[in-house]
């Protein structure tokens, strides 16, 4: 279903942080998570946080669902300060985070999704009710007597994306929600999330992820997040359009040499990234126009190496990530 | 409704939920009746065996049979609720507790009730089977007196269970290792197959500070006329009626201070940070 974005004169903010970091302090390092990071999330809005493994994605989450105190700026979520008043707080929102497997294996899922619906004090007959409502939805009717311990990842991951939505959260934080799943189940999850906002255009979804194709698809807007700090913020249009004027070329090479160091060094090379699939390397380039192609392949040509495929392409997400941080995510995540 | 009853509601609520995996436990894995029954009898009858071999007079097996069952509920507090934190953090349990508008206290106490379920059962079961086949006797005039001592006791022990529980999550990784740590200190300290008064006043002293040990003792004194005094039964149920709200006072703290340590250095209650 599509979702209708939010107005943009929404005024009202679901979150916003001032000034927000967390430094974590062991005997032996100090480690910045998260550095001065300001965000202006307005109600309604399905917000992504992108960025690679260890950009602090989850530390802002942590601190925004008040499981972690920040160590400098300010936090409000849904008008609630998280440090000083989330005892208010915490009945407005809920988390469901990826490869989740809290609960207890002995129970059924809807005996399960019960007794958290008792944590947030949901009278049994209507927290009844709403559970079969989403387990049917989310296609886990047939599986609501199952025992939690025989679910397949998919089916518990379902299940949990109902403990998340069946409170009826103002704010609803998705922790990468599809890690490690089947496209089918993604896709369910994806489907629901944007049906249940479209419920009440007043909820508000902050969702986290390294999977660019799902940002772009869902998110009204993102925040690409590397080493604690926003990079950029916008529409998945707008920062598209941050590489819209340059050439993207995806370059097929036969194994042999490294040679993306030296792809970086042609002049004219905004920048590249590349990854191996199939035994072939793929580049993907971003030129600042198409004559600086001749300059790649002669450089290809030089190493030795086989071109087994090239074509121009229309950006993502992913080559904006990569103009902006200078590397893909992967390598950042391996640094 | 105001704050106060809505806050009420929500602990009972969370009591009920939170005992509900416990009571579902018991009946969907029946492996209980042979782990929590058959190996309790059989560590409390070779204590009693040891009594018979030394021709200990019949009060002594009364001791041995009323240990095994109040081990029962001491093994409940130690597994139940001091350790469950630990595994609850570790499958991401224990931070959705965090996050949601209930407490921990609540959740603790419905791990208790919980599982009181099996622990009463089996407590019963030793006392039962153990007086009926060693032919301890017991005086009626101390029924009623001894169940009171047992609540009082119980309640004392739960609130130490909840002092646990953040104890475990400060010092331990491990719960099982520590669970197991105390669980034979205290099974002596507390003189689950001996009088008290064997331990002497120093250490019996300290070893007051567990419930179980002032509470067992004065049970038996009321129950096995006879039994070597440590204190008198008033005196052994006042100090375990004034333990229930210091427990509590220390628990509450506890959670509390444990709640706030871990939103400050991120661990504790989440598996990673």
């Amino acid at each position: 279903m599509p979702r209708t974005s939010p107005s943009s004169d929404s005024s009202r903010l679901a979150v916003e942080t001032v000034g927000l970091g967390r430094v974590y302090k062991t005997r032996s390092e100090t480690v910045t998570a998260l550095d001065s990071v300001d965000l202006k999330i307005r109600e309604g809005e399905l917000f992504g946080v992108l960025g690679p493994n260890g950009a602090g994605k989850t530390t802002l989450i942590k601190i925004l669902v008040t499981l972690l105190l920040p160590t400098s700026g300010t936090a409000r979520v849904d008008g609630f300060d998280v440090v000083t008043e989330y005892r208010r707080l915490r009945p407005r929102i809920s988390i469901v985070s990826g490869g989740e497997n809290a609960g207890y294996g002995i129970l059924k899922v809807r005996e399960q999704l019960w007794m958290f619906s008792q944590f947030y004090g949901m009278p049994s007959g209507p927290a009844r009710a709403r559970i079969d409502e989403l387990l049917e939805r989310l296609g886990l009717a047939d599986v609501a007597n199952r025992q939690i311990s025989g679910l397949s990842s998919g089916m518990r991951q379902k299940m949990n994306l109902v403990r998340g939505l069946m409170t009826d959260p103002r704010v609803l934080f998705l922790d990468e929600p599809t890690v490690a799943l089947d496209v089918g189940a993604a896709r369910d999850l994806r489907q629901e999330v944007g049906r249940w906002m479209e419920e009440d255009p007043t909820r508000t979804v902050i969702l986290t992820t390294h999977y660019m194709q799902e940002a772009d698809d869902l998110c009204d807007r993102i925040a690409i997040v590397n080493k604690g700090r926003i990079v950029i913020e916008g529409t998945p249009h707008s920062l598209k359009a941050e590489v819209q004027r340059d050439v993207v070329v995806d370059l097929q090479l036969e194994p042999g040499t490294p040679l993306l160091d030296r792809l970086r060094e042609v002049e004219g090379v905004g920048a590249a990234s590349v990854r191996e699939e199939d035994g072939i390397d793929r580049f993907s380039l971003l030129l600042v126009d198409d004559g600086v192609l001749t300059n790649v392949i002669s450089t290809v040509e030089r190493s030795g190496r086989r071109v087994a495929g090239l074509a121009k392409r229309q950006p993502t997400l992913e080559d904006a990530f990569v103009k902006l941080v200078g590397r893909s995510m992967s390598e950042e995540e391996a640094n | 409704m105001n704050d106060r009853a809505e806050g009420a509601r929500l602990f009972l609520k969370t009591i009920v939920a939170r005992a509900y995996p416990r009571v579902v436990a018991a009946n969907r894995q029946k492996s209980w009746v042979f782990f929590d029954l058959a190996f309790p009898l059989v560590g409390t009858f070779a204590m009693v065996f040891v009594y018979e071999g030394l021709h200990a007079p019949k009060q002594f097996l009364g001791f041995v049979v009323m240990g095994g069952a109040m081990l029962a509920f001491w093994q409940n507090v130690l597994w139940s609720m001091g350790a469950q934190f630990s595994w609850d953090r570790d499958n991401g349990t224990l931070e959705l507790y965090a996050i949601s508008p209930t407490t921990f206290e609540g959740v603790l106490l419905g791990m208790a009730v919980g599982a009181m379920f099996t622990t009463t059962i089996r407590g019963a079961a030793v006392l039962l089977i153990g007086s009926l086949l060693f032919g301890v006797s017991y005086s009626l005039s101390g029924i009623l007196p001894a169940a009171g001592i047992f609540l009082l006791t119980l309640a004392a022990l739960y609130c130490l269970g909840m002092l646990l529980a953040s104890l475990f999550l400060f010092y331990s990784r491990e719960a099982w290792h520590l669970s197991n740590a105390l669980q034979e200190p205290v099974n002596f300290l507390s003189g689950l197959y001996f009088p008290v008064k064997a331990l002497g006043a120093y250490v019996g002293g300290a070893a007051s500070l567990i419930p179980l040990t002032l509470g067992l003792d004065a049970m038996r004194q009321v129950l096995l006329p006879g039994t070597p005094r440590f204190l008198s039964p008033g005196l052994e149920t006042l100090a375990v009626a004034a333990q229930i709200p210091l427990f509590a006072f220390l628990a509450y703290s506890s959670l509390r201070f444990m709640e706030a340590r871990a939103r400050r250095e991120g661990k504790l209650i989440s598996k990673w940070s």
